[in-house]
């Protein structure tokens, strides 16, 4: 691991103001997936500023009836939540069904949000990686490409983001508090955090340089059942080939796409009367098969039309 | 960077690379070997050690981010002439063979009978509302980040369904 300063504020602004002045510096949060990037020499920060001592660990009822998630609250505290889990249980679901553990035990809301990819060529310094070297190329185009997206790619990357708990998040129309470089505060949805790759797969948050995600704010519940279904190679610890959120009328898929995937034209087709398969094949006939991914097409329309009668045990197969 | 975490009980000062995980802190500069370094990515759990009482990889951790934390290892669990419940259940239904893993997984299985007597949810919990009741699949589920490349697995959960079963 390559040499970096340390720093620990207890201030919000003070650490922003830090990471913001420091060129190379970094948030620490948890750590499980930044640590790990920085053994491997893909991630390489010169200055760390440790965010775990601010004061951003509280979830609160917001005026609206929803939840304000402080960064800082860890995936098993917020899985545990009594309101979370009799209010949110997509959320509680997909964020158990992530990681081990001892992972989650680290793991922070705004860390799991801002993960990187776990495309095997962005982790393999000696292969071709527009992530990792902008214009180098992208290995898994023609590669081993079975757990790439098939929404949203790239001719320059076609890597997914392997968050479960931001795929709750999307499906319920979630947002986050950030506070910016100059001290300000702003708000955007998650559905807007992330980017898609298109040329500059490198960038993958529209956060600016230095900015902080301070919380997680849940709207009020949405009539409907709730459901989250992941499909992968393990029974348990292992990321997701493809997962779906359903959270009564509103569908987001994960593993699928550089950012958690709002099933925007399969919500269409649930408002159009479609039944639960018409309105899965709706989003799915956009996918795109890069020869070893294909398998996720079926999967997630089937995943999905099941999640949404599960949901909606009254709605039609 | 000067730090200090309390290990076991005792208020230990460092002076250290802010490199130095958790994991090398408590070997290396510590000399407490029962905490094992496997993959040194958390894929393994084999350095599982509890901060403030929770299960974490130290490996993924930084020692300079637990200055004034409580961290017990393997040492601090138990001894050869107080052994920890959980300890002594590995002992009497055989649940190692190499024996690498095995602090790990007594660490992982001590935080995670806490978190299980706390009623937190695992991905197999039907009822998000109800109490949680520690079934095979519940164990199975919750040490999922311990592996044992020997296979103790029948024997691993038999004897956390030992001690679950007296401390329930």
């Amino acid at each position: 691991m390559r040499p970096f300063t340390y720093e620990r504020p207890t201030d919000v602004a003070a650490a922003v103001k830090a990471v913001a002045a420091t060129p190379g510096a970094k948030f620490l949060a948890g750590g499980t997936n930044l640590l790990d990037l920085m053994k491997l020499d893909i991630e390489q920060p010169t200055h760390l500023v440790d965010v775990n001592r601010l004061p951003l660990a509280g979830i609160e009822d917001t005026p609206q009836g929803g939840l304000r998630i402080g960064s800082m609250v860890t995936n098993s505290h917020l899985a545990a939540d009594a309101r979370v889990r009799s209010r949110y249980s997509v959320l509680t679901q997909a964020i158990v069904s992530g990681g081990s553990g001892q992972l989650r035990n680290k793991a922070t809301a705004g860390g799991n949000l801002l993960q990187r990819t776990r495309c095997a060529y962005f982790y393999d310094p000696s292969k071709p990686c527009n992530k990792r070297h902008p214009g180098s190329g992208c290995s898994a185009m023609e590669g081993l490409n079975r757990n790439s997206a098939i929404f949203g790619a790239s001719d320059a990357c076609i890597a997914t983001h392997p968050s479960d708990m931001a795929v709750a998040l999307t499906a319920l129309g979630a947002g986050v508090e950030t506070m910016t470089a100059d001290g300000a505060t702003r708000s955007l949805a998650v559905a807007d955090l992330h980017r898609l790759p298109g040329d500059t797969p490198h960038l993958e948050t529209n956060l600016a340089a230095g900015e902080l995600i301070t919380a997680v704010i849940l709207p009020p519940a949405p009539p409907g059942g709730q459901v989250y279904r992941k499909a992968r190679d393990r029974a348990s610890y292992a990321g997701g080939l493809a997962s779906v959120a359903v959270v009564g009328n509103q569908v987001a898929f994960g593993a699928v796409a550089h950012k958690p995937w709002r099933a925007e034209k399969t919500e269409a087709a649930l408002a159009g009367g479609a039944s639960a398969v018409e309105a899965a094949h709706a989003e799915l006939a956009g996918a795109q098969d890069n020869g070893k991914n294909g398998f996720k097409i079926a999967l997630v329309a089937r995943m999905t039309a099941d999640a949404l009668g599960q949901a909606s045990p009254g709605r039609g197969a | 960077m000067k730090t200090t975490i309390t290990v076991n009980g005792q208020a230990r000062s460092l002076d250290l690379d802010t490199r130095t995980s958790l994991l090398d802190a408590l070997r290396e500069h510590l000399n407490l070997k029962g905490t094992k370094k496997g993959c040194d990515h958390g894929q393994c759990g084999a350095c599982t050690v509890l901060v403030n009482g929770e299960r974490i990889n130290s490996c993924l951790s930084l020692a300079v981010m637990h200055d004034g934390h409580e961290v017990t290892t393997i040492e601090g669990i138990g001894g050869e002439d107080s052994l920890h419940p959980m300890q002594q259940a590995f002992l009497t239904q055989d649940a190692f063979q190499c024996g690498y893993c095995t602090p790990g997984q007594i660490c992982s299985a001590v935080g995670m009978l806490k978190e299980a007597a706390e009623n937190w949810p695992s991905w197999v919990t039907d009822d998000l509302d109800g109490a949680v009741a520690l079934s095979d699949s519940e164990i199975r589920e919750r040490m999922s980040g311990n592996i044992c490349r020997c296979s103790a697995y029948p024997q691993i959960i038999a004897a956390i369904r030992d001690v679950a079963g007296e401390v329930a």
